[in-house]
């Protein structure tokens, strides 16, 4: 390779904000990539606004925009960078739709701009169904039988010659948007509809449920070699979502020759499609020959090479990267091995089970059966040498209060209905059938699942049943030792023998069963390897490294990205080890998340791919002895564990876990709060329903229900009568029965303001206050929050100041935490209080230009840290974060916020005021400036009267106003005209379905009321059906308010694109 | 059902317990490991493992279970010879249910079919990093902590064993007729000459070969020290004074080095996987192949007539020759796979490009 040929200034685009089908996997790869690039010398510039990233933290990219990943902005980025280059397979398919966009418009040759890695005509070709079926056939090789279709008529004509059940697929869909089975025209009508709104072509093609779905990741550079990195094989066959399907890597049931013939259709389809860098392509194999079809290739980064990169340890994006700017395979050296080449394919001697981790009950309404279209809002990725280890494992790492694959105390009432159709508990209704005596053939003709995982999962089931009601004292070494490899917990063993976790961990280790660690090396020890990269198992007798070692501090990450925790922790972990090793501690990290930075083989210098539970933290607290462990980065999880690893006499650094105990406990710490005399809202402790009823009685509803210990609001309710009551109690208990519930009185018409800060020894040393655009009542990590506060008093904030020095002083608080309040008339009371790192830590960090983690990690340790100069916290500009929902993908449920977290991940932008970074936030989370036509019903009068001026506004801007009856009278009286439509429910026309299904409106300003049920069901419809059709909606008043005015201020082209280091 | 115990002693003094699941009873040999993650029912019929005692370092073994018998060509169509021919087998864990649509019988069962032993419940990460270190060992497995000696295939005839005894002709009609010298030929090499149409003339290791009408010379992979093939090499040196089209692969490589007067010698561990990289030679291209070896030629031992072929990119161990001016060539790899990537399958077109 010649140096010389490099390019000097490479342009990246990011993914955006995470969303249900894009999710953390593109942090992993775009931050490999700027790695890549600048160890070769090059320039890096990053358009991505998700703030939260690690790629867009200061040590990355040599200059990163937090601005909307669309055409026109990028287009402006170009003009003022003059970048030489572009890379776009690492962001997902957001920037390689732009990418492509890019190209059409002729910008990137009008630059002068070489796109690096894969060519435009080959990701066109790979995207296109029609293209790419050609270029399949080319090749020789087998597809599914598709025919495309531009309209509904086409689609049914299509059918005629395939024949049903058909496939429906959508060209350019992310994460299988839109497409589905269909077994007969009625429903091929619906779903055609609903996807021509999306796209303008659409693909028949024969369903071929049942088959076993195995995907290979490949990479290919410019002198044709051409390479497979990672085979992996859905446990759940054709028809689900391979991003919903259990995956095991490598394939298991595939013999040598269908794996090798898979193998070589994939590299010939490659090189025909002239492939430079990674892609991923997709199959189903016939379980009953080796027929096969391909069924996708992704010419980009995706969620399953990040999958690969974690499983078989070889860093994928980094490669590509390389091979982008024209390296060859034999030229880069093996990173792992440090002593072979990157030329070969890795051999495990583990395997790796990636389990999908869904959300769904935090959704009203929402559908949990799973299918064709990706629901899933995370993963877990388990490492082991049996499948009975890693999916026990895999099981628990989702963190949904199971044990395992068995013990858990779940019930069904139609088991055969659960096996046949998939929800997101079909696991553990195999568990039952399995228990209850299902022969194996009667759950694979339910399941389709291939018997041999199947038999798998009933040698835990036997297994179980050896052991249950078994005294632990009886369970000899020989037992113990099989049910270990298993995969069985301490506390599932705790649970069949009637024991404690504690006496079980006792007894097991006089019988002297231990977990060993192992390496991950690339190379199935072939070579020696200085690999970092390390998991434990019962399936070993000797460790792979020396133990213990000196100086060593431990890392608790996040674990799977679920509603309410995601990359934001991912990035307060990496910054923490960041810290530590500037501080020369050797860090020892332990997360399992496939799709974080956190897990990646460069971070720290010891990589535990394992659980975050107590007994394997102890684990491996026992092997390596190190001086402490941070649990204040990783969210809840770690947070959790406090108590339980302190007693356990692990030194926890920071904050006491006592005192963390006493902030967690609702009834201790609002003890405290009276002690130092801070105001929070009426509350009780709930003992018995008449109490709470007593309760809500004296203090008036609306009140709010929520059990202690719990990230993102969950179980958490707003209520407002008696009967809501008795069914919101009802769900609580089932969350959380070790800690008790609390009610308190909902405060309307109130403003919400976070804190996040960092104490040393009980005292403040930095903090920063953000306001919420929304009034209280939507959770925090839905708002859409403002910093520096813009419309806060003074006087609110020297008394939001006052209190988080009270409270940290009371708590002695060493490290990060956070307070929410709410705010009415210069009035402030607490609402919660956090002693962790928050979701906002990278935004205010990075807004402020202050890392909060940093200082609150060096504090933890007892380094000194200069004060902050004051002025740090003056900023001239303006931060918004915007929150991204993804209630496209969950079909029925009802796009609402509320109390309970329903977004899966966020942007933030900045601007030289609110309305300008405002703006940009709210085009980076997909919303679009209307220009056609408005749909109101805006709740009740006293919101009406709210909205007026805004609404004035919005006429005045010329848009053709649309109203339900109610809101059209209002602003009729009000001097504004509106057509008035029907609600759904009357079935009339001019109908508000009829107008949006035609394309007549482009915003949906619907604000919730709830008194009337046709009205509540109908606000729904209209929400819904706007979601379905991917037209703009606001439901939120203060979010409208504030959106109009930003628009009525800036049009699209005058929003400045300025990098983060122009912000001064 | 009880699984027995069994042990397995390493010559240097290592011992490992574990469970039988094959055939029970006591066996030696030279112990080896593979780190293909597919194929055991190829591998362990793969006769270059005659003499050894395979560990495979992928810890699930037995899932998809053993094929039929079913024929083609007058060959397996799913083996790649018509026995098992490793001395032993060693794994992690044995999938004891299997699930495959053309599996006829479990692991176990063949094993026992015939009489192979095979153990699982066995660190093979710790047994394969003993063997990295220290290099491939002599070992054995034994029942009942009875005693058995160690044996060391490499000082032994084993290719009598593996070699066929008479010469065995296929597909009469081919366009050209080859020579397959069977040092204990895998089954592919002559699928993949059939492939092609060649009239394949299965002869044993020791053959007088010039005794048939041939256009060229196929030298089969096979087991041991190539130094103990003294008769083919001799008849190898004889081909090459006439210019007979050749082309060897394995210890079909070795043999054509030592013929040609070079040297080869025993690699620490050897190469037995499917993923090792082969660059061929002054090249940016690079094949991932399968290997299946334990010595190698001694590039430097030879004539400058003879020009390196492909060289491996992990350790720079020479995986084929090639000769400046005459049409004889060879790679130390597998070019027929099975188990493994089909990527340099090519070379079968190579060769019959070559051919008069």
């Amino acid at each position: 390779m010649i140096k010389k040929d490099l390019p000097k200034k490479v342009l990246i685009l990011g993914s955006g904000a995470l969303q249900i089908g894009q999710a953390g996997e593109f942090d992993y790869s775009g931050s490999q990539a700027i790695k890549a690039l600048k160890e070769d010398g090059i320039t890096t510039v990053l358009i991505n606004p998700n703030i939260a990233t690690i790629q867009t933290s200061s040590d990355f990219a040599n200059k990163v925009y937090f601005v909307p990943i669309k055409t026109n902005f990028v287009k402006r980025i170009i003009k003022k960078e003059k970048p030489d280059s572009i890379l776009l397979q690492f962001g997902g398919q957001t920037a390689l739709n732009v990418g492509v966009d890019l190209h059409k418009k002729g910008i990137l040759k009008r630059n002068g701009i070489k796109i690096l890695g894969t060519p435009i005509k080959t990701i066109q070709d790979t995207e296109d169904r029609f293209r790419f079926d050609k270029k399949v056939k080319e090749a020789g090789l087998k597809m599914a039988v598709s025919r495309t279709a531009k309209n509904i008529n086409e689609a049914i004509a299509a059918t005629e010659v395939i024949g049903f059940p058909v496939m429906v697929r959508i060209a350019y869909a992310l994460g299988g948007l839109g497409s589905g089975i269909v077994k007969n025209k009625k429903e091929l009508i619906e779903k055609a509809e609903k996807a021509f709104r999306f796209t303008n072509q659409i693909l028949i093609e024969e369903s071929l449920y049942g088959w076993k779905e195995v995907e290979y990741e490949i990479v290919r550079d410019k002198h044709n070699n051409c390479i497979t990195i990672c085979s992996m094989e859905n446990i759940d066959p054709m028809g689900i979502h391979t991003g919903d399907s259990v995956v095991i890597a490598p394939v298991q049931t595939l013999s040598a020759a269908e794996n090798f013939k898979l193998r070589s259709i994939g590299i010939k389809l490659i090189r025909h499609l002239g492939v430079i860098g990674e892609c991923n392509i997709q199959y189903a194999l016939d379980p009953n020959s080796d027929d096969y079809r391909i069924i996708e290739v992704n010419a980009r980064l995706s969620r399953s090479s990040a999958l690969a990169s974690k499983a078989t340890g070889y860093p994928l994006a980094f490669i590509a990267t390389k091979l982008a700017l024209g390296y060859a395979l034999n030229e880069i050296e093996n990173i792992i091995t440090k002593e072979t080449s990157a030329c070969f394919e890795p051999a495990l001697d583990y395997i790796a089970l990636k389990f999908p981790r869904w959300d769904l009950q935090k959704f009203k309404q929402v559908s949990t059966r799973i299918g064709t279209e990706m629901k899933s809002v995370g993963e877990i990725m388990a490492l082991g040498r049996s499948f009975e280890e890693v999916l026990q494992k895999a099981i628990r790492m989702l963190d949904i209060g199971m044990k395992g694959f068995v013990s858990n105390n779940i019930t069904f009432k139609n088991l055969d209905k659960e096996l046949a159709v998939p929800t997101d508990k079909r696991i553990f209704a195999i568990a039952k059938a399995l228990i209850k005596g299902y022969s194996i053939e009667k759950i694979h003709k339910l399941t389709k699942i291939n018997k041999w995982f199947l038999y798998k999962m009933k040698n835990i089931v036997d297994t179980e049943k050896k052991l249950k009601k078994k005294q632990l004292n009886k369970i000899d070494y020989s037992l113990m030792m099989e049910a270990k490899k298993e995969g069985f917990s301490d506390l599932q063993l705790a649970s069949l023998t009637n024991s404690s976790e504690f006496e079980v961990r006792k007894y097991r280790k006089a019988l002297n069963v231990i977990p060993v660690v192992k390496q991950i090396d690339t190379l199935a020890a072939e070579f020696p390897a200085q690999t970092n990269y390390l998991y434990l198992t019962y399936h070993g007798e000797e460790n792979d490294i020396p133990f213990p070692s000196e100086n060593q501090i431990v890392v608790l990450g996040s674990g799977s990205y679920r509603i309410g925790s995601s990359v934001e922790f991912d990035w307060c972990c990496v910054n923490a080890v960041m810290t530590l090793n500037k501080l020369n501690y050797r860090t020892i990290m332990i997360n399992y998340n496939p799709e974080t930075v956190s897990t990646d083989y460069d971070i720290c210098d010891k990589l535990y791919f394992e659980e975050l539970s107590f007994e394997r933290i102890l684990d491996i607290y026992e092997k390596e002895l190190p001086e402490g462990l941070i649990i204040s980065m990783g969210g809840q999880i770690p947070n959790n564990l406090a108590m339980k690893l302190h007693n356990a006499n692990i030194p926890i650094l920071g904050t006491s876990p006592d005192d963390i105990d006493n902030a967690e406990n609702r009834n201790k710490f609002s003890q405290i709060l009276d002690n130092i005399k801070v105001d929070q809202p009426d509350w009780k402790e709930l003992t018995s329903l008449n109490k709470a009823k007593a309760f809500a009685k004296r203090v008036g509803y609306p009140v709010l229900i929520r059990p202690s210990y719990v990230l993102s609001g969950a179980a958490m309710s707003m209520v407002i009568n008696d009967k809501h009551l008795e069914e919101f109690l009802k769900k609580a208990a089932e969350i959380s029965r070790e800690h008790p519930i609390v009610i308190s009185k909902f405060i309307l018409d109130a403003k919400e303001i976070d804190v996040d800060a960092v104490a040393e020894n009980g005292k403040l040393f930095c903090y920063a206050i953000s306001e919420h655009v929304e009034n209280a009542g939507v959770h925090s990590g839905d708002a859409t929050i403002v910093l520096p506060p813009q419309r806060t008093y003074l006087e609110t904030m020297r008394r939001v100041k006052i209190v988080t020095k009270k409270i940290a002083e009371a708590l002695k608080i060493t490290g990060p935490f956070n307070i929410q309040f709410i705010a009415k008339d210069n009035e402030v009371k607490v609402i919660e209080c956090n002693l962790r790192a928050s979701r906002s830590f990278p935004f205010v960090s990075k807004v402020l230009k202050v890392n909060f983690i940093d200082i609150a990690t060096k504090l933890m340790l007892g380094e000194k840290v200069p004060k902050i100069d004051k002025s740090s916290f003056d900023v001239d500009y303006v931060g918004v974060k915007a929150s991204q929902f993804s209630f496209s993908r969950l079909k029925g449920s009802d796009p609402v916020l509320g109390v309970e977290m329903a977004s899966t991940g966020e942007v933030a932008c900045l601007g030289d005021d609110i309305n300008e970074a405002f703006l940009k936030s709210i085009l980076s989370i997909g919303l679009g400036i209307p220009t056609k036509a408005v749909m109101l019903s805006t709740g009740n009068l006293k919101q009406k009267a709210q909205l007026l001026p805004v609404t004035r506004k919005l006429y005045e801007m010329g848009l053709k106003f649309y109203a339900t009856k109610g809101t059209a009278d209002f602003l009729k009286a009000n001097g504004m005209d509106a057509t008035v439509l029907h609600w759904p429910l009357e079935k009339k026309e001019p109908n508000v379905l009829t107008y949006l299904n035609e394309g007549k409106i482009d915003l949906v300003i619907n604000i919730p009321k709830g008194t009337d049920l046709k009205e509540i069901k109908s606000d729904y419809m209209i929400r819904r059906k706007s979601i379905d059709l991917n037209i703009n909606l606001i439901n939120n008043v203060q979010v409208a308010d504030r959106f109009v005015k930003a628009l009525s201020r800036y049009k699209e082209d005058e929003l400045a694109v300025k990098s983060w280091d122009e912000y001064n | 059902m009880k699984y027995k115990e069994a042990k397995l002693i390493l010559k240097d003094g290592s011992e490992f317990i574990g469970k039988s699941f094959g055939y029970e009873t006591n066996t030696n040999g030279e112990v080896v490991f593979n780190t293909g993650m597919v194929g055991y029912p190829e591998t362990l019929t793969d006769p270059s493992y005659s003499g050894q005692i395979l560990t495979m370092t992928y810890p699930l073994i037995g899932n998809y279970g053993v094929p039929g018998k079913k024929k083609e060509n007058g060959l397996l169509k799913y083996f790649e010879s018509d026995n098992i021919h490793c001395r032993g087998l060693i794994v992690s864990e044995y999938s004891k249910n299997y699930s495959h649509w053309n599996a006829e019988r479990s692991l176990s069962d063949w094993l026992k079919e015939e009489k192979i032993p095979g153990i699982y419940g066995i660190d093979t990460r710790k047994l394969t990093k003993i063997l990295r270190e220290k290099g491939s060992m002599l070992g054995k497995i034994i029942f009942q902590n009875e005693n058995i000696d160690f044996y060391d295939p490499n000082n032994a005839d084993i290719v009598k064993e593996v070699s066929i005894k008479e010469s065995i002709t296929y597909n009469d009609s081919g366009d050209k007729k080859i020579i397959l010298i069977d040092c204990g030929t895998k089954y592919n090499i002559i699928r993949s000459l059939l492939k092609r149409n060649m009239c394949v003339i299965r002869v044993p290791y020791d053959c007088n070969f010039f005794q048939f009408y041939f256009d060229g010379l196929v030298v089969s992979n096979g087991p041991g020290n190539p130094k103990m093939y003294q008769k083919t090499i001799h008849n190898l040196k004889r081909a090459m004074e006439h210019d007979i089209p050749t082309f060897g692969i394995c210890l079909g490589n070795q043999l054509l080095a030592l013929a040609a007067g070079g040297n080869t010698y025993k690699l620490k561990y050897g190469h037995r996987s499917q993923n090792q990289p082969c660059i061929l030679a002054n090249t940016k291209r690079c094949f991932i192949t399968t290997q299946n070896h334990g010595f190698a030629v001694d590039l430097k031992s030879l004539g400058e007539e003879w020009q390196e072929y492909y060289v491996n990119a992990n350790d720079n161990t020479n995986e084929g020759l090639r000769h400046m001016t005459k049409p004889f060539l060879s790679v130390q790899f597998h070019p027929e796979s099975t188990p493994g990537p089909y990527d340099t399958e090519f070379l079968f077109d190579e060769f019959v490009k070559i051919l008069k």
